[in-house]
Order: C-alpha cells, then sequence, then structure tokens
C-alpha cells in the first residue's frame, strides 16, 4: 500500500531525512518510532503531498507522492502533531467542511460524517463549538477529520500526545479497531504505544532507519544473547565460580547481596543456548535454596535505546 | 469546483463567527451613514445660499454622489486590512494550513475561493450604503443618471477587489496577523500616493500616476468607465492572486 525507496529530504546543510525505505502492506498498522526530531514528521509530510522530497520516490496506494500528488491526497487521511481543527466551528460543520474539501460526494457527505463521530465516540459534541471542547475531544475531531472520507491510508502523527491514560487507551483501541480496513502509518516516541498497536515499527534516528521489524522479533533478538535472571540464598564466591563453569554462560554478573542472604546474579549466554536448566540442575545439587530463575528478554526500550544512543553520543549537537 | 465553494463556504462562515466582521461593517456603516448625511446638509445649504443670491444652481446630487464615493475610498483604504490580515496567516499559525494543502484541492481553489469570500464581506458591506445612495437618487428633482451610482459602486469594488487581493498576498507572507495587518495598511498607501507626483511632467509623471490605485478610481464616482482603469484593476488583482497562489504553494518548501 505504501512503498518509499531511498526517500530523502533535506534543508540546506541539514539532512531531516536520509535514503530512508520501507513498506506497508495493506491493513496493517506501522509505528515509526524515535526520539523527537528523528525526521519522523517529515517522513509523514512526504507522505501525504505536503512537502517534496529532495530525492527518492513514495507511492501511496499505487500512485506516486511527487508526481500525482491529487490522487494520493484522495486516499490519504492525515491527523498532523495539532490537530487541524477550527475553533469558531462546530464539531459537525468542521466535518462537514473536510468532507467537502476531501471530495465526499454530496449525498454520502452526512452519512460520512455520523459515521466518523461514532467512530471516535464523539456524537454527542456534535453541535459543540470547537474551542469549548477538552484537549482529548479536540484530538478526537482531528481523527474524525482523518477518518471523515474513508481513506485507504491513515497517517497519524503522534496521536496520543498530550492525552491522559485512559484517553490513550481509548484511542489506541481505536487505531486498533481501524486497522484491517485501513492501512495505518502512527508515529509516535512512546515505546508501550507501539508494541501494544503496531504490527511493525520502523525505527528512526537521525533521519536514518535504525531497524524494521515487528516488535515482538525487536523484543526476542537479543543483541548480545539472553540473561538469565538467578536469585538464590547462597554465598557470593560460591555462586559465580559455579555459575561460570556452566557451559555457555558468557558472564555472570552478580547484582546484589541482600540482608536475608539472598542474592540476584544475572547469567549472560549465547543467542539460541538455553541454559536454564543446568543453571537449575546445578544449583539444586549444591543444595542452595532456589528463589527465582528467569528469562530476561531486552524490552523495546533497551532496543530503542541501544539503537538511537550509540549514534546520539558521537554525533554533532543538533543546529 | 466543490474544493473551491467549500472553502468559500468555509470563510464567509468564518467572517461571520468572528467579532472582526461585524465590529468592521458596523463601524464602517456608521461612519459612511454619518458622512453621506453631512455631506448632503452642506451641498443643499450651499446650493440653497447660491439660489437666494440669485447664483446659477449646481448639481446636488452628483455632488454628493463624488464626495460620498470620496470618503468611501478613504475607509476601504482603512478597513480592508482587517478583513485580509487574518486570511493566510490565521490558518498558517493554527496548522489548519496543512489540512488544506493535504486535501485534493489546488492551491488556486484555495486562494480563488477565500479572495471571492473577502470580496462577498466586502459587497455585504457596501449594499447597505447603496440604500442611501439610492433614496437620494430617487427623490432629486431631476433624477440624476443611475449610471453615476453604477459606476460608483463597480469603482468601489473593483478598487476594494485590488486591496483584497494585495491583502491577502501579504497575509501569506507571515504568521502573525498583526504584522500582516500593519504591512499591508502601509502597501495600500502606497499604491494610494503613489502618484504623488501627479504633477510631475514627462513620463515619469503619466507612469506613476496610472499606478495609483486612485487615480482610476476618481473617473469611476464621475461615472466614467474607461477601459484602460478595467485594464488596470483587472491586472494588478491578477497579479496579486497570482502573486499569492505562488507564496501558499512556497509554504511547502518554507522549513517549518
Amino acid at each position: 500500500m505504501i512503498e518509499v525507496a531511498d526517500l530523502t529530504k533535506s534543508y540546506g546543510s541539514m539532512t531531516a531525512v536520509d535514503h530512508v525505505s520501507f513498506t506497508v502492506n495493506k491493513g496493517e498498522i506501522l509505528g515509526f518510532l524515535g526520539p523527537n526530531g528523528a525526521g519522523k514528521t517529515t517522513t509523514m509530510r512526504i507522505l501525504t503531498g505536503y512537502i517534496p522530497a529532495t530525492s527518492g520516490t513514495a507511492r501511496v496506494a499505487g500512485f506516486d507522492v511527487a508526481n500525482d500528488s491529487m490522487q494520493v491526497r484522495r486516499h490519504i487521511g492525515y491527523l498532523p502533531e495539532a490537530p487541524p481543527i477550527y475553533p469558531d466551528m462546530t464539531v459537525g460543520t468542521y466535518l462537514d467542511f473536510v468532507a467537502r474539501i476531501k471530495n465526499v460526494p454530496a449525498e454520502k457527505r452526512g452519512e460520512r460524517v455520523t459515521d466518523a463521530l461514532h467512530k471516535v465516540n464523539i456524537t454527542d459534541k456534535r453541535d459543540e463549538l470547537i474551542k469549548r471542547l477538552s484537549r482529548g475531544y479536540k484530538q478526537r475531531v482531528g481523527l474524525a477529520q482523518a477518518l471523515v472520507h474513508d481513506p485507504d491510508v491513515i497517517i497519524l502523527d503522534e496521536p496520543t500526545v498530550g492525552l491522559d491514560p485512559k484517553q490513550i487507551i481509548e484511542v489506541r483501541h481505536l487505531i486498533k479497531g481501524l486497522a484491517g480496513n485501513h492501512t495505518i502509518i502512527l508515529s509516535t516516541h512512546i515505546l508501550p504505544e507501539v508494541s501494544m498497536t503496531c504490527d511493525r515499527v520502523v525505527i528512526i534516528n537521525k533521519g536514518k532507519i535504525a531497524a524494521v521489524d515487528t516488535p515482538q522479533n525487536l523484543t526476542s533478538q537479543l543483541k548480545g544473547g539472553q540473561k538469565i535472571r538467578v536469585e538464590v540464598k547462597a554465598p557470593e564466591q560460591p555462586v559465580q565460580e559455579l555459575l561460570s563453569q556452566i557451559p555457555g554462560a558468557s558472564r555472570v554478573l552478580i547484582e546484589a547481596v541482600h540482608a536475608d542472604g539472598h542474592l540476584t546474579a544475572t547469567v549472560e549466554a549465547a543467542q539460541g543456548n538455553d541454559i536454564r536448566s543446568q543453571i537449575a540442575a546445578k544449583i539444586v545439587e549444591k543444595g542452595w535454596p532456589l528463589y527465582e530463575l528467569r528469562g530476561v528478554s531486552l524490552s523495546l526500550e533497551d532496543i530503542f535505546l541501544e539503537l538511537t544512543t550509540d549514534d546520539a553520543a558521537h554525533a554533532e549537537p543538533a543546529n | 469546483m466543490q474544493g473551491f465553494i467549500a472553502i468559500y463556504r468555509k470563510e464567509i462562515g468564518h467572517y461571520f463567527v468572528s467579532p472582526i466582521a461585524y465590529v468592521v461593517v458596523g463601524l464602517f456603516l456608521m461612519l459612511c451613514a454619518f458622512f453621506f448625511d453631512s455631506y448632503i446638509v452642506s451641498a443643499m445649504q450651499y446650493s440653497i445660499q447660491m439660489q437666494l443670491q440669485g447664483l446659477p444652481t449646481f448639481d446636488v446630487p452628483s455632488q454628493v454622489m463624488s464626495g460620498f464615493f470620496g470618503v468611501v475610498s478613504l475607509f476601504v483604504l482603512f478597513f480592508l486590512p482587517m478583513l485580509t490580515m487574518g486570511v493566510y496567516a490565521e490558518e498558517r499559525k493554527r496548522g489548519t494550513m496543512e489540512l488544506l494543502m493535504t486535501s485534493p484541492i489546488t492551491e488556486v481553489q484555495i486562494v480563488l475561493g477565500k479572495f471571492l469570500a473577502s470580496l462577498t464581506l466586502l459587497a455585504i458591506m457596501l449594499l447597505p450604503t447603496a440604500s442611501y445612495v439610492a433614496y437620494m437618487n430617487l427623490h432629486s428633482e431631476p433624477v440624476p443618471p443611475w449610471r453615476i451610482l453604477f459606476a460608483g459602486y463597480a469603482g468601489v469594488l473593483l478598487l476594494g477587489a485590488a486591496l483584497l487581493s494585495l491583502g491577502s498576498f501579504i497575509s501569506s507572507l507571515t504568521e502573525n496577523q498583526l504584522i500582516s495587518a500593519v504591512l499591508t495598511f502601509a502597501a495600500f498607501l502606497m499604491v494610494w500616493v503613489i502618484d504623488i507626483g501627479r504633477n510631475a511632467q514627462g513620463t515619469a509623471g503619466s507612469v506613476l500616476q496610472y499606478l495609483s490605485v486612485i487615480h482610476h478610481y476618481d473617473d469611476f464616482t464621475l461615472g466614467i468607465i474607461d477601459t484602460s482603469s478595467l485594464i488596470y484593476y483587472g491586472s494588478f488583482i491578477f497579479l496579486f492572486l497570482f502573486l499569492t497562489v505562488r507564496s501558499v504553494d512556497s509554504m511547502r518548501w518554507r522549513r517549518a
């Protein structure tokens, strides 16, 4: 549905998006994850036809964003970071206006507006002036605006920013509900959002793609192998020795020794080498009470930080 | 076409929910009524004096009309910057320009929709004043040629349209409504007084005179519709609408 190839956008000497390529399949939710200023908004603006790319191509619903901009715009619903609302309009008039400029035929307009209001659950606010709505409701009006012409592709720039936790959950449910019929790209810098809503993740940093995968794969592909946490009641030195002797264990780290004699240790092992049973066997053999033994998977946060801070450390300060 | 109508309707609606339109139209009408009344009173007193002294009387209605159109043009100069200041500046500030520019409508539709909406508001603003002038005409003896009235209003509309096109161009250059209003007012004054050298001799003088918006307007208030004036206003409006389209399009290249 969306094919992006070698997309680059530079402003003078500053490159905001640097040779970015990815594809999004029909009905998929793609998360665009990156720190602030990574180039998420710029990429989205290129996809919606708002700004032209410096080089590279992007196709949305089979149309090139540069050459067939009008066709692309017809197939896209877009929610910019700040909802593009007119405070002096009522919710109903506003959505009717958006439906008109999105070329919704007159006979379908009323139905589409009602439908969009229903989807974002603000049917009761139809005659309310937008400026009297709370932040969360304004955001929903913004979402309704992106849905009103029933577009194939929906692009949402940080759709949950500024909402309270309950609203965030509602918006996430709403977005998940839209998948299937619509292809969705959403950007965020909030990690749990991606693992909760997205089918695939593009991690972008400094304008470059750092990783593309499913949230599950990203989490399970531990860069430095797997980690196992052990809590056992035993003296420190023997535990260190014992665990180090286990074949496959690459590193043993005693993390803490508690006052009650318990200690926690982390054992790192190479990928695909499950040594949990061996650890258990050795400890039981020694007769030490074992309290905990579990594999720790790297969280998305760890991956994200690993992928993004590495660059940031020796990158020049922004502007 | 649908997009153009949608923009036009939205703009008209926007004028009438914002207090600006009411303040501008209200003050404009009050001032017009006051000046029309004082013109009539003074012209009539003057004419009675002339009659009493046995001097030849003059044409009161056309005197009142040309004076009235003169003062209307001045109010247009003062009030129109307030109508155009926010046309693009406000949309840019709110981020709604991004919505318009990612919708399947062209820049030309956006610019024309907004321009015609502001022109409609100007027409709405002028309409009540036509009733006073028409009333005077009907009760004059002999009835002066209606041509003066129509030419006068055609002149105000053309002058207003020219200034609106210039004002919306300036609004498209900034995000700040206040800057937009101040710059627009300054630009209006420039095109107004550019014929300062109207007494200058030679080509320079006549070129400057031709470029002034008010020079062409004067013909209209006398009931003369000159083709060169029509061409002047037509090209003025076209030029600034074209520049506005280019300026709106260039927002895509600006970094923001």
